[in-house]
């Protein structure tokens, strides 16, 4: 475990010095930039858009980190031959990987947490300069913590793309490994309509063969409920639980799976 | 490395080049279009496909769209052109709300721009109930939505029976206040008449979520004042016939016999006109309370 601690703080700092906090200052200009704009290019709908901007940049920035830094962790030790100063150390090579994982994790954590706070603090700024009777009209107020809900169901997406992202960086060239994090994160979005598949098809194998994909595919729709809470639609905590299990669960599968291809690769 | 100095410059003047020639490219103006074509571009119809495409940014999509739909109806309406094009209006709300169809305002801001009488809205009370069914469907308990379907066949279509039926069926939904079956009961039994009409809009005045739409519904108020105004007017020209067998000439010949004390404003103090030969009082036509609804009009 202190193993996997050390490589994991290493990668954060390692994150710091490549300047991907940077984003966090992108995010908090657009948003206060777009909370000043907004009520001249809409009527009414100010603090929603705020809301449904803030959760979609979160969940944005936060992709984009995880597959483009995902990508390159195993592929740079490689490339810049250090692979082979730190495997001979006292060190399993899954713990090297969760290592970066979890360095991964903890950027993405931080990131999410800070930009959180950021996107709290424009709505309440938001609350406290819009009059008593538009407040009324809202379905809940700016600073809603129900939308926390969705905050954690964005921050197990990312875990799980990280995952994705890692395991392919396992085998395959950073190209290759986003284009394949890209399109797996893209199909788990069509989730539902491979699960409806066999309804317009006649083939019985086909509809068994989607059938399956959905069940394999890992299912990121259910990790958005940005528009839920946003209309302050109820998401039920057994809802949340069971999401937050499948995620760690799909999590822990691509790991091992990672594991056992870095496992068997040969550095010589 | 140290910048040389002159990259600096470099950088500078070539900024101040791409500026200085985007100014001057503005000042010309692209060759127009021909007469009829529309500039109002939609590229993508599909509700189905724009839903998948967006992924799981629908909320910010549908907001991209609300977006352009104000834009769309703003400078349309604000434009002088003499043929003017609310062509996309619908399918832009009609985006919007299939990304988001909790989207309330999309649907009720959206009917109001649908029904609005051309040039200042689309004109379409049609598709603005169609919007509002829309919005139904997906949200059987939201009352507001019931209660704007039968303000569109009350205000814009002079339908009654069917503003009475959706009046109804918004005052049996959750949370629904309880002036709408009185309304519903009036909308019924006479038809359209100014005491439904005050109560529709002050209700709209009391719940906009939005200055425009307050604003809106503050103007009609006012022209109903107005109208009442002018009635009463009436009849004291009526009651001057009576006592002197003849229709005063101006207001001077009302203030003169002691029927009023000055000349009558509209609301806005906008004083009214009178018409000797007929004895009909009227809005100035500076006045901004014009045109008031058609006598033929629900109100």
């Amino acid at each position: 475990m202190r193993v996997i601690g050390h490589v994991a703080v290493n990668v954060f700092k390692e994150s710091v010095r490549d300047k991907i906090l940077y984003n966090l200052v992108v995010f908090a200009v657009l948003l206060m930039s777009v909370s000043y704009l907004i009520g001249e290019l809409t009527a009414g709908q100010d603090v929603k858009i705020i809301k449904d901007l803030g959760l979609a940049s979160i969940s944005m920035f936060g992709l984009l980190i995880a597959i483009f830094i995902g990508i390159g962790l195993v592929w740079k030790e490689v490339e810049k031959r250090s692979i082979y100063t730190l495997l001979p150390k006292p060190m399993r090579r899954q713990e090297f990987l969760l290592g970066k994982y979890f360095g991964l994790v903890l950027t993405l954590v931080i990131n999410v947490a800070v930009m959180t706070v950021a996107f709290y603090g424009v709505l309440a700024y938001m609350q406290a300069a819009t009059p008593q009777n538009i407040r009324a009209s809202w379905p809940a107020p700016a600073t809603d913590p129900a939308m926390l809900k969705a905050i954690v169901l964005i921050i197990l997406e990312l875990l799980l793309v990280t995952a994705i992202a890692l395991f392919f960086s396992t085998f395959s060239s950073p190209f290759l490994s986003a284009m394949m994090t890209m399109a797996v994160w893209v199909i788990g979005h069509f989730n539902e309509d491979l699960r409806n598949y066999g309804a317009t098809i006649s083939s019985p194998v086909a509809a068994a063969l989607a059938r399956g994909v959905y069940y394999v595919v890992p299912n990121f729709a259910a990790f958005d409920v940005k528009l839920q809470v946003v209309h302050a639609q109820s998401v039920p905590l057994r809802y949340l639980a069971l999401t937050s299990l499948y995620g760690v669960t799909y999590v822990a599968l691509v790991l091992v799976g990672a594991v056992i291809i870095f496992s068997k690769r040969d550095f010589k | 490395m140290k910048v040389h100095p002159a990259t600096w410059g470099a950088l500078a003047a070539l900024l101040a080049a791409v500026i200085g020639l985007q100014m001057l490219q503005a000042r010309e103006q692209p060759p127009g279009l021909p007469a009829g074509v529309s500039t109002n571009l939609l590229y993508v119809r599909s509700p189905e496909f724009l839903r998948r495409a967006a992924l799981s940014f629908r909320a910010l999509a549908a907001d991209i769209y609300w977006i352009r739909t104000v834009q769309h109806y703003g400078r349309t309406k604000l434009s002088t052109d003499a043929n003017k094009q609310y062509d996309i209006l619908y399918p832009l709300l009609d985006l919007t709300t299939s990304l988001d169809p909790y989207f309330d305002v999309a649907y009720k801001f959206g009917s109001v721009f649908l029904a609005e009488q051309y040039p200042s809205g689309a004109g379409r009370p049609d598709q603005a109930i169609a919007l509002l069914r829309k919005g139904v469907a997906v949200r059987p308990d939201t009352w507001e939505l019931a209660q704007e379907i039968g303000f569109v066949y009350y205000w814009w279509l002079s339908d009654y029976d069917d503003a009475a039926m959706w009046f109804n069926r918004a005052a049996e939904m959750t949370n629904a206040p309880d002036w709408l079956r009185p309304l519903a009961a009036v909308t019924l039994a006479e038809g359209g008449n100014r005491t439904s009409s005050r109560t529709l809009w002050t209700e709209i005045a009391r719940n906009a979520d939005a200055d425009w739409l307050r604003d809106q519904a503050t103007f009609r108020l006012k022209q109903l004042d107005a109208m009442d105004g002018i009635d009463f007017i009436e009849s004291v020209v009526e009651r001057y016939r009576a006592r002197t067998g003849t229709l005063p000439t101006s207001w001077a010949d009302l203030i003169r016999a002691g029927f009023l004390r000055g000349v009558p404003p509209d609301p806005t103090g906008t004083p009214l006109r009178l018409d000797p030969s007929t004895g009909k009082v009227m809005l100035d036509p500076g006045s901004s309370l014009n045109p008031l609804p058609n006598p033929e009009h629900p109100v």
